[in-house]
This record gives C-alpha cells, structure tokens and sequence, in this order.
C-alpha cells in the first residue's frame, strides 16, 4: 500500500471553515457538559412518549448509515475482489472511523443512566435475546475494528515498518470481522422496528423485511457516502476528479437501489397499506418525499451518460443520502405513535440539534485535519505539480 | 332499655296502627338519623310509650305553614299519627282542633301547666317594624306571643328558614321588619331547623333526643343542630363526580341536564349551604329524591345570605375548590413541539447540505466542460 497514499501536508491546518467547525464544535461540548451536569431533560425535548429523539435517530441510526463507506468499499474490493476502487477505501475508513465512534458516544450521551453502560460488556449481565445488545456490542467492536484497519495509515506515516509488517499479516482477519459486523448490526437497526412493533406507521413497518430493508439502504448509504466524500475533497482540494471510478459506485446504487424499491413497495402492495399513501396525512407527505429522494438517483443513474459526469453523481448520492436518513426518520421518529391516544408530540429542541450539528462539525473537522497529517488521500500526480505554483498557500481552501 | 314491656309496645303500636316491628325500626331510623345506636332507638320506643308525653306549643308567625305540611307529609310511617302521639300538641293553629277563644284559652291552659316543661316551637319570622303590628293572633302581636311563651318554656325550637333566619319576608327591603327568633330572644338557646321547608326528620330527631335523654343535640354557630347542618351540600352530593370531571348542564333541558350532569352553572348553591339533603333527601321514597337529585339546582334555602338573596341562576361560591372555566383533556398533550428556532435550525441544516453540493455540483460540471473542450481542442490541433 505504501506510496498510494499521501497527506496534504502542504495545506493550512487554521482556515475559515476549520474554525467555524471548531466553534460549532466547541458549542456541542458546552452543551453536553449540560446536559451531564443537570440531565437529559435539561437540554432535549424527550419525554415518556419519545425516548429516542434526534440523538438517538440521527448520531446513530443515520449516523452510522452515514458511516457504512468502508463497509460498502469493503465488500466491493476485499468480497468482489474489485480492485480499482482500492484508492477509495482508506478515505472511506477514516469517514467511517469518526462516523461509528461518535456515533457510539452519541448513544452514551442519550443514555439516561449512562453509569450502567459497562454492564453491556459483562457477560453475565446480557440479555441475549436483547436487540440493542447485538447492535450495542457490534458497534463497540466494530469501532475497534475499525481502528484496527486504519492503523496502516498511522504507521506509514510514523514510519513504523515492524508495526506495519505485522498488521498486513493479520489485517485480513480484521477485514473479514469488518465486513460481518455492520452487516450484523446494520441489519440489527431494522429489527429494533421489529421490537417497536404497531407503535411504528404500517408505511414503514413490515415486520420481516426490517432487517433487508435496513441493510440495503446502509449500502446504498455507504456508496454514496464515498461519492460524495470524493466529491467534496475533489472541489474543496482542488485535485482531479476520481469520476472514473465513482461512476462504478453509481451502477452498484442504482442496482441496489432497483431491489430496494421493488421489495419495498411489494412488501407495502401484499400488507395492503398501498392507500395509505395518499391519504393525505403529514406522513403520507413524508412518505411520498422519501420516495421521490429515492426515484431521483434511480432516474439519474439509469444512464450511462449521467453515470460518467461527476456533477450527477454527487446530485444522485445526496438525493441517496438524504433518501436514506429521511427513511430511518420515517420509521423511528416521524411515523412513531407512543399512544394510542397520540397524546405526545417531539421535535428536537434547539440545544439538542446544535449538539447534533457540532458532532457533524467535529467528524468533517476530524477529517480535514488528519487528511492533512496522515497519508489518507491516493496519490495525485496532477494537483501535485499544480499546487505549490498554481495556488497561493494564503488563499482560503474550499473544504 | 329493660323497662319497656311488651304490653307496653303492643298498646302503642295498636294506638298508632303499627305492629310492634314496624314501630321499633321507626325508633330505629330516628336513632340512626342523630346518629346514635340501636339502642337509643328502643330507649326511644320507650319514651314514645310513656304516658306523659311533653307538651309542645307551636306558634306561627309570618309564614306558609310549608314546615308544618312538611312534616304531615312524613308518611312512612302514618308520621303525623306518631308526632300527634309522641308529643302533645297543645296549640298549634294550623292542626289543633279548637278554634278562636277556646284555641287560646287551651294554650294559657297547657302553658300554665307545664310551667319550664314544655317545648316552644316557633314557625315564621316575627316583624317587628312598627311595633309588630303586621302579624297579629288574638288581639296580640306575635313578637309579644314569643315572648310570652318563651319566658317558661324549657327548649325553644325555630322550625323553618323565616323562624331561624328571617326567610322569605326578610328578603329585599324586609317590609315588615321580619327577625328569626334568636334575634328577638337573644338571652336563650334556640335550636335552629332552617330549611324552606325543612326536613321533617332534623326537627324529629332534635324533639326525639330532648324527649328521650332531656339533652339538646350540639350547634353550630348558627345554632343549627350540627347532625343535619355540619356539611355542605356539596360534600355528599350525588352529581358531585360530574362537578369534579367538569361535566355540566349549561342550560334545563339540554343534553347534560338529561344525562343528569352537575347543576353548578345553572346556579346550584350546593357548594355554599350547609344541610343533610344530598344525604337524608325528601319524601321517604328513596331514589334521588330532592331539589339537585331531580334536576332542580339548590337554592340555599337554610342558608343566610343564599336564600332569597342571591339570584336564582347565580354561580355559587364554592368553598371547597372552584372549578376551572377550561378542564384539561383526558388525553393531554404532553412534549414540546417545535419551535421558530429550531424548525430554523434543521432548515439551515437542510439548506447548508444542498448550498453546498449545489456549489459542489457547480464546479464539479465547470471542471467537465473546461476537460471536454480541452478534448475538443486537442483533437481539432491534432486534424490539424
């Protein structure tokens, strides 16, 4: 591996949008010290009916979602055995590494006794038959393995032969534990809906698929995801553009994205819930938007034109992107009746979205800082003879 | 008690038309309604059967002889028969068969007699305004009557609201001066049975326990006794769940009145007037039957001040706790909804996200045109 990566060590640590993130970070921090200071109630909108609210339904069900790249790139290059989208994986890995492990501490910051939380680990206290532990214990691993796999990086960087020599002996185990880990628990996040039972909307409850639906739709978030992570470092960086192997991203989205739907509205079609959607409610809105951010990337992707050009990439996977958290809102949060008398209203007070926003600050912060010290980003022979002459050190970067 | 027979019993219930059992549970009942034990019931029975009975002289002022129908009227059992037999009623002018001179001449008579035995029973309010000339008897105003027959009279009874605080001819500008008796006799005890009219059987038990133990029950500072007056309506009323839920009639006849809802803003006085009605009712018959049991809202009548003085359909003041104008919904909204700041917020999110995928979007196209024409250009160089 090493030689294909490299850090952009020529770049500003200290910019404009790197200090914005740090101020919205540094409020998410003030805000938690709050909440553990004086309680959940103090800073969140839940109640008894909305125990999980943003936190919970963003940090992590979509948050992790968010974070399925390297899960996604993982089964391309090391299960496909597809080895040209091999470049993408360690940028993907990092994005997943700060996606998992915030998205772990953001459960821990939800958690109302959040001092019990070691008894997840103590083997006599488990509920085997608990959801949450499969998907808690998965995650926890999961973020070690994740660490784990990153670790080349660091070591290249340190020039640290011996450490480097044994992690590519023993690395493909943790790859293969890598791989089976988010499909555990991704698909574990559409069971907890399952547990929820006819507290969750018949448009978005269908008992046996959960777990299907879940899993698809975190690939078909992972592909996007690495679209739209190389997009963004393409503009913000400055370098050339990584569409020639983005566009192979895009076919597997669109094919996903086909059994998705198909399964999907089959499933809606055989439970009979079809009339639901018209029925003119919030939700039945929410459903048809959701979809619509579905069908958009479909139709874009259909063609091989659209599928070559960089700009319709990205507008495809953010349509995924937003498709995908708008469909874990749907189900855990917007079609979730507490009562049967629907006596309980959420929505996520103001502190708590600043907290949501300043972790989101701090992973794209995390980010730009450690492509910049550690050998992240695949080499690029072209930006590398554009940048100390074509652009001024002074000049504010994009990212 | 032991020195009752059962000769003795027999002769009573045969002088009353009871049979024996009847006539016991009758004690009973009383006892029951002063809240004594059975045994104060047969200790009853045995004064009832007594020969010497009290004399008891019933005056009436201004008033409508309600009091006196009303208790004609407790019929289970034949009561005007009991009353008749326990006491002796030795002038009364609505049911003493003498009349004119012999009528007045019998009370002189009885009341010399029974010199500080008998039991003065006074019913309507005495006027007083100029010199008590607006109700005379025999020549004689009433307030001279009251006086006179009070002076040797052992206890001294106000049946009726007029009697025990004005009532009826007391109201708006009291023409006649009209005054309850513990007003013209301010150095006696008087026993107050306000009611318009009052239940008999408050007036009954009070007699009772003077015949049988020669004891007053105790008073309330108005001098009601407290067995019938120490509650509020309110307390023990039956539609009282309907008040505490919020469920009212609005107006006679509509939906909640039939559904037999809380009378409060039709202006039930329930919540301000001290009596036992909810709980003793009227009539003997059981079943709800009296004033708020049968949709008629309370009027006050025993209470000073509510009586003939507040409006008929004026809200009461309740002393127990007031109900709110808007009752909360059985299904509460609880949580806290959105608002402009955070709605703004997640728009700002939102608008962030798609600002900068379109600006992303922007230069990734730029880039791919400026690459196609350089294409472009380098093939047309290379025809060239």
């Amino acid at each position: 591996m090493s030689g294909h990566h490299q850090p952009l060590s020529n770049r500003k640590l200290i910019t404009l949008p790197s200090l914005i993130l740090a101020v919205l970070a540094f409020i998410a921090l003030v805000l938690l010290a709050k909440r553990f200071a004086f309680g959940l109630g103090s800073v969140t909108n839940l109640n008894d009916g909305y125990p999980w609210g943003l936190w919970v339904v963003y940090d992590v069900v979509v948050g992790t979602g968010f974070a399925c790249g390297g899960y996604a790139l993982a089964l391309v290059v090391y299960i496909a055995n597809k080895g040209k989208y091999h470049p993408l994986v360690r940028p993907a890995l990092l994005a997943s590494l700060f996606g998992y492990t915030l998205g772990g501490i953001s459960a821990f910051i939800d958690m109302g006794r959040y001092w019990n939380f070691y008894n997840m680990f103590l083997p006599d206290q488990m509920n085997l038959n608990s959801v949450m532990l499969e998907v808690g214990l998965c995650v926890t691993a999961y973020c070690t393995v994740l660490f784990i796999e990153f670790m080349p990086a660091v070591a290249e960087h340190y020039k640290m032969q011996k450490l480097k020599a044994i992690l590519e002996k023993v690395l493909f185990v943790f790859i293969a534990i890598g791989v089976l880990l988010p499909t555990m628990h991704q698909s574990s996040l559409g069971s907890l809906l399952i547990a929820m039972g006819y507290k969750v909307d018949p448009l978005w409850q269908s008992l046996q698929l959960q777990p299907l639906f879940a899993i698809l739709t975190a690939i078909t978030l992972g592909f996007s995801i690495v679209i739209f992570e190389a997009s963004f470092v393409t503009v913000g960086f400055k370098r050339s553009s990584e569409t020639h192997i983005l566009k192979g991203l895009g076919k597997m989205i669109q094919v996903m994205l086909s059994v998705y739907l198909v399964i999907r509205f089959g499933d809606l079609a055989m439970r009979g819930v079809l009339p639901n959607i018209f029925d003119g409610s919030f939700r039945s809105f929410m459903f048809m938007v959701e979809t619509v951010l579905f069908v958009v990337p479909l139709v874009i992707l259909s063609s091989p034109q659209r599928r070559n050009r960089g700009s319709m990439l990205l507008i495809a996977a953010v349509s995924m992107l937003f498709a995908g958290a708008l469909y874990r809102f749907n189900a855990f949060l917007i079609g979730w009746t507490p009562d049967a008398s629907n006596s309980f209203v959420y929505f996520p007070s103001t502190e708590e979205f600043l907290v949501s926003i300043g972790i989101i600050a701090m992973e794209i912060l995390g980010y730009l800082i450690i492509v910049k010290w550690l050998p992240i980003l695949p080499v690029d022979h072209a930006a590398d003879h554009a940048e100390p002459h074509g652009k001024p050190a002074s000049q504010p970067e994009q990212a | 008690m032991s020195t009752i027979t059962e000769q003795q019993l027999e002769e009573v219930a045969s002088r009353l038309g009871l049979n024996r059992r009847g006539f016991l549970k009758f004690c009973t009942g009383v006892a029951a309604t002063l809240g004594l034990s059975s045994t104060a019931g047969i200790q009853m029975a045995h004064a009832v059967t007594q020969a010497r009975r009290p004399s008891v002289i019933w005056l009436s002022g201004q008033e409508c002889t309600g009091c006196t129908e009303s208790l004609l009227r407790t019929t289970h059992p034949t009561l005007e028969t009991l009353i008749l037999d326990m006491i002796s009623l030795d002038y009364s002018e609505a049911l003493c068969a003498a009349a004119g001179h012999q009528a007045e001449a019998a009370k002189h008579a009885a009341m010399e007699e029974n010199k500080g035995k008998y039991v003065l029973v006074v019913e309507g309010s005495i006027p007083t305004k100029d010199g008590g000339i607006y109700c005379k008897i025999a020549g004689k105003t009433m307030l001279e009557h009251v006086k006179e027959a009070a002076d040797d009279a052992a206890a001294i009874i106000a049946i009726g609201s007029c009697a025990s605080w004005g009532g009826v001819p007391s109201a708006g500008i009291n023409p006649t001066g009209a005054t309850p008796v513990h007003e013209i006799l301010p150095d006696k005890t008087i026993i107050n049975i306000p009611g318009c009219p009052p239940n008999p059987y408050n007036f009954l038990a009070t007699v009772l326990q003077y015949v049988t133990f020669g004891t007053l029950p105790e008073l309330d500072d108005k001098g009601r006794p407290k067995f019938a007056y120490g509650r509020i309506i309110h307390e023990h009323c039956e539609r009282r769940a309907h008040f505490d839920a919020g469920r009212f009639a609005k107006e006679f006849g509509d939906e909640g009145h039939r559904l037999g809802y809380c009378l409060y803003k039709l202006g039930c006085k329930g919540p301000e007037t001290y009596a036992n009605c909810s709980t003793q009712e009227f009539g003997d018959v059981g079943g709800g039957a009296w004033p708020v049991g049968v949709g008629a809202p309370c009027f006050g009548c025993t209470e000073q001040g509510v009586g003939f003085t507040k409006a008929l359909h004026e809200k009461s003041e309740v002393t127990t706790h007031a109900p709110p104008d808007i009752f909360p919904p059985i299904n509460a909204q609880s949580g806290e909804g959105a608002t402009a700041t955070s709605a703004g917020l997640l728009g700002a999110v939102i608008g962030a996200a798609v600002g900068a995928t379109a600006m992303t979007v922007r230069q990734l196209g730029k880039a791919e045109k400026e690459a196609e024409k350089g294409a472009e250009h380098a093939a047309a160089e290379e025809q060239q």
